[in-house]
């Protein structure tokens, strides 16, 4: 990075350390930072439509779909996280490949499932074989953003169905009272005033997602867990430039700040959305506000 | 006569195809140095990387390096996401009923003790290992209480904090690592496990196990596999 760092063994102090900390490999820390961000940007919103769609299946008034809604949530639920990780993913992604297999190779002649081997036609690969290595790390980023949305949506499927239940009664008899059908005053009465009573549970499950990306080295996606323990590990001087200690306590040290920098940003946002979600409600929250307010 | 030309023809053609789509990916761990671990330039190095692309170049193939945990370094290679482990791995039974190994690209070694103090109690004290290797196994079935972690970083880490009597690693492994710190050492003798170092393939990838075990071949025969083997001081050399 700088002219004086091709020689670091001469170096010493904050020279020495600045050279360090500008290696190609923690260049590999700095970019997982952001693609842990991009992960929790992608998959809140995702996980969140899960929910909905769980929810409204949940509660709907066919039973199968009622059924299939009841059944996604209850399952996901007792599954641990980590068997579902696992399981889940190869699973996930040989789903797919044998459908690709099916249609592009319909005169295969072996078997997909040989013993413990998987094996479809090079032309079903997901990806590809021959492509280049950061379409997989896309396509490995598809699948845990996937499946977190899949775990988490489950989750937010409960709270939201909690949440819809908690509307007072009397606010869907005065939509009805007005001749909105079902589907208005699931609409326009019932979603507006649910997400005051669901913020508490979404918000939790926020923070909670928030710290679960180690999950996804799992999945080959090399999140900042991964790296932190790689850069912090001794560093023997016969392999690196810059042989140090067992760092790692300094650098677990970093990421519990990054961690509680972004549990109190995320504290203040849903704090602010709070109080944004309590205006006008039947709550004691909308209630004080509107004392304050008078 | 037709029919053969045409015949021979197709299978040059689908040959052809083949080749241009030969792109294999090698597995590996990259935390167990001399044998992979990641560079500062954030590429994996080491023993194995320099012996991958030299097989790769021998056996003309087009060879990409992925990084993967080692807890899940088989469940992935079965089920397709690359096509070879390189990771050090030696040749055991148990694994080989789940992949097939080429044959050993280090001859069998010893695995050794290191701890703080020459009076370690080996046979009934608390002995670490890395998950899902020889030496774990070898320490369950010994008596001693078996620590297991993720990586092999933490099992030495353990020592170091006294959470473990001593670990049981590669020889090769651990050389560097006593040389480095006075406080820890070799203790007891030292314990042959495993065949030797293989690479793993699919059971069903016979092709790509004869390839390989033929670019193998060819590198212990004219000696560059035992020069390689010298220059990262990973484990004894071959007769």
């Amino acid at each position: 990075m700088f002219s004086f760092c091709s020689d670091p063994s001469t170096l010493e102090g904050l020279r020495w350390l600045s050279c360090y900390l500008t290696t190609v490999k923690h260049a590999n820390l700095y970019i997982a930072v952001g693609t842990v961000l991009l992960l929790l940007a992608i998959t809140a919103p995702a996980a969140l439509a899960f929910g909905f769609g769980g929810a409204m299946a949940a509660r709907s008034r066919i039973w199968p779909l009622s059924w299939v809604g009841k059944g996604y949530i209850a399952i996901v639920r007792g599954v641990p996280d980590i068997a579902f990780f696992l399981f889940f993913v190869i699973a996930l992604d040989q789903i797919f490949e044998v459908i690709r297999h099916k249609v592009k190779c319909p005169d295969w002649p072996d078997e997909i499932w040989q013993g413990s081997d998987f094996v479809v036609c090079q032309a079903a690969k997901l990806p590809l074989g021959n492509s280049p290595q950061w379409v997989h790390d896309a396509y490995g980023f598809f699948l845990a953003v996937l499946t977190f949305a899949i775990v988490f949506g489950a989750f937010a499927a409960n709270v939201l169905y909690g949440a819809m239940r908690a509307v007072p009664r009397a606010q869907i008899e005065t939509a009805e009272a007005y001749g909105m059908s079902r589907r208005q005053s699931f609409w326009r009465i019932l979603v507006p005033q649910m997400w005051v009573y669901a913020l508490p549970g979404l918000s939790n499950l926020w923070m909670v997602l928030t710290k679960a990306t180690p999950l996804l080295f799992l999945l080959g996606v090399e999140d900042i867990v991964y790296w932190a323990r790689e850069l912090g590990g001794t560093a023997l001087p016969r392999f690196t430039d810059y042989p140090h200690g067992d760092w790692r306590m300094w650098y677990f040290l970093a990421l519990l700040v990054f961690y509680l920098g972004l549990t109190k940003v995320s504290e203040v946002a849903l704090e602010r959305l709070m109080v944004r979600l309590s205006h006008g409600q039947a709550t004691t929250g909308g209630e004080a506000q509107r004392r304050a307010g008078a | 006569m037709k029919k053969l030309l045409v015949s021979t023809a197709a299978f040059a053609m689908m040959a052809g195809m083949a080749m241009a789509q030969d792109v294999v990916r090698l597995g590996t761990e990259g935390a167990y140095p001399p044998w992979n671990f990641i560079n500062d330039a954030g590429q994996v190095d080491g023993f194995e990387r320099e012996l991958g692309d030299e097989l790769c170049k021998r056996a003309e193939l087009n060879c990409e390096w992925v990084t993967n945990d080692w807890d899940s370094i088989i469940p992935n290679l079965v089920s397709g996401n690359y096509d070879a482990i390189i990771a050090g791995m030696s040749i055991t039974d148990e694994r080989d009923q789940v992949i097939d190994f080429t044959q050993n690209y280090t001859p069998p070694d010893p695995s050794a003790y290191l701890g703080m103090s020459e009076d370690v109690d080996l046979a009934g004290g608390v002995i670490a290992a890395q998950t899902g290797t020889i030496q774990a196994g070898y320490v369950a079935e010994s008596g001693a209480t078996l620590l297991e972690f993720a990586t092999p970083e933490e099992t030495i880490a353990a020592v170091r904090n006294g959470e473990a009597d001593a670990v049981l690693a590669d020889k090769s492994y651990l050389a560097p690592i006593a040389q480095e710190d006075p406080d820890l050492m070799f203790v007891g003798d030292d314990v042959p496990l495993g065949g030797g170092v293989g690479m793993g393939v699919r059971e069903s990838d016979g092709e790509l196990r004869a390839t390989f075990d033929a670019a193998i071949q060819s590198m212990k025969d004219d000696g560059s596999l035992n020069a390689m083997i010298e220059k990262w001081e990973v484990s004894s050399t071959f007769e």
